[in-house]
């Protein structure tokens, strides 16, 4: 993948090759700037690689689609509409029962019971973006696409939304492409982790997570992978 | 005592009107209390109902008439650049010209009455509300686009179930100020071009007799309903649904 930009060209993903199976949960990790965005952005079929394709289930992704749900890094919430509006912002196609009943069930799986019709300015940042996650899974998608979700949340609220994250997950089989920075993120969510080089960037190594869950983030194998992974990253043990 | 505060700045102006009122030798400055007695003058004689009838009618047309041409278009020069490439040169290049600066051309076109003024109004709120509507859809952010296209909705529904809502806390500042607009512009329409309404009512009454206890009995009329005008518009600003737009 290239840009142009007023400076010439620049490269930002090389020779990507990753295929990932159905309900699978794979982080992308890499340093800032690599092109986990980029990367996530042409899968989704918001951005067309320069070269290559992303096929799924053997189509060849042309453009966005609801069966596949973008959750942003932030202030991706209709602000104009309530809780209830926002999670059936992509149910017009049903019919007003069943669009009831699914607001009803996904407001409640994340968990915002009691906040229907509040605004989202009324939410914390933490709810907004599980309101972003109701609104993506009401659609019922094959696959979610997250980037950074929680990085612009606290790190006691981010941990909660991580847990969050895993009990939904169990709740609906999705395949998830989840993009961070976050190392510890990675190890706590991943069923396999992603490790991206600097730009231009390639696929440095893929390290399976094999700890079933709930992980106990002191145990020796969750030390020992987050270990390795700095070390992928090329960042020292020490500070 | 918050709330008092208006009202007592008002007080102080009318001490201060009354005094400067007195030190005039002239005798053609009224005081605010020949001012009262114009108003009830005009009342009686059934002018006063009849020019603000006149003036917001004149106000209601042009401004409803831009209203409904003036914010497609600029929803549709903000969403395609192309259209916003090629009129917005054009929208920028009429909009310093005062819209006083029609009224020889508008009264050419359709001659001394109504329409002169309604087509002035219709002018000076259409500008500034096509450039604000297309200011509003080229802010609303990509993020919101983005979600639009992912879950699947077609042009339209983008149109109307993002766009427009994310400009609407825009749209509604600019209906406000271009609405201040059309009430300044009816005034000055009326002095030239009819023969009705609050504008010609000052001129009148200077023309005809020095009567200035009129002249600012209209004045003060014109200043009242444009206080109106605000505080009714103000009020869609207080929706629920729009509260997030004004940084609350
Ligand atoms: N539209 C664009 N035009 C030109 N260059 C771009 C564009 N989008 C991204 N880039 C460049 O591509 C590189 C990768 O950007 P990207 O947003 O994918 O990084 P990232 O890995 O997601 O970073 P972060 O972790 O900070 O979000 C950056 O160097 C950026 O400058
Ligand atoms: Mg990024």
């Amino acid at each position: 993948m290239e840009f142009s930009t007023d400076g010439g060209p620049i490269e930002v993903l090389t020779s990507i090759d990753l295929e990932v199976a159905d309900g699978e949960f794979v982080c992308i990790l890499g340093p800032s700037g690599c092109g986990k965005s980029t990367l996530l952005n042409i899968v989704g079929g918001f951005l067309a690689a320069t070269s290559g394709k992303v096929l799924i289930d053997g189509q060849a992704v042309t453009g966005p689609d609801p069966r596949r749900i973008f959750v942003f890094q932030e202030r991706g919430v209709f602000p104009w509409l309530t809780v209830e509006g926002n999670v059936a912002f992509g149910l017009f196609r049903l019919d007003a029962a069943e669009r009831a009943e699914r607001i009803a069930h996904y407001v409640k799986l994340v968990g915002l019971s009691g906040f229907e019709n509040a605004y989202p300015q009324e939410l914390s940042g933490g709810m907004k973006q599980r309101l972003e996650v109701a609104r993506a899974l009401a659609v019922n998608p094959d696959v979610l696409f997250l980037d950074e979700p929680f990085g612009a949340l606290d790190s006691i609220t981010r941990l909660v939304m991580r847990s969050e994250l895993l009990r939904i997950r169990r709740a609906e089989k999705k395949t998830i492409l989840f993009v961070t920075h976050d190392i510890d993120e990675s190890v706590q969510l991943a069923d396999r982790v992603v490790v991206m080089s600097t730009r231009p960037a390639t696929i440095r190594r893929i390290v399976d997570i094999e700890m079933p869950h709930p992980r106990d983030l002191s145990s020796p194998r969750y030390i020992e992978l987050r270990d390795l992974l700095l070390g992928e990253i090329g960042l020292a043990h020490k500070i | 005592m918050k709330r008092l505060l208006p009202f007592s700045a008002v007080a102080a102006l009318i001490a201060v009107w009354f005094l400067a009122a007195r030190t005039q030798t002239s005798g053609l400055f009224p005081n605010p209390l020949q001012v009262l007695f114009g108003l009830v003058e005009l009342l009686q004689r059934g002018l006063l109902a009849k020019y603000v009838v006149a003036s917001l009618y004149r106000v209601s047309w042009g401004y409803l008439l831009a209203v409904v041409t003036a914010i497609p278009l600029g929803l549709f020069l903000g969403w395609y650049r192309r259209g916003e490439q090629a009129l917005n040169p054009l929208l920028q290049l009429l909009r310093p010209i005062s819209p006083l600066a029609w009224i020889p051309i508008s009264i050419l076109w359709f001659g001394v009455g109504d329409m002169a003024a309604i087509f002035l109004i219709f002018l000076a709120s259409f500008l500034p509300l096509a450039v604000a509507s297309m200011n509003a859809v080229r802010s609303v952010p990509p993020t919101l686009l983005r979600a639009g296209r992912n879950f699947g909705l077609s042009n339209l529904r983008i149109l109307t179930n993002v766009i427009l809502p994310a400009s609407l806390p825009q749209l509604i500042v600019a209906l406000r100020i271009s609405l201040g607009v059309a009430w300044l512009v009816v005034v000055a329409a009326e002095m030239i071009a009819v023969n009705s309404g609050l504008g010609f009512l000052i001129v009148d009454a200077r023309n005809a007799g020095n009567r200035y206890d009129l002249v600012v009995a209209g004045m003060v009329m014109i200043g009242l309903i444009g206080l109106v005008l605000d505080v009714s518009i103000r009020q869609l600003e207080k929706m629920q649904a729009l509260r997030w737009g004004y940084g609350s």
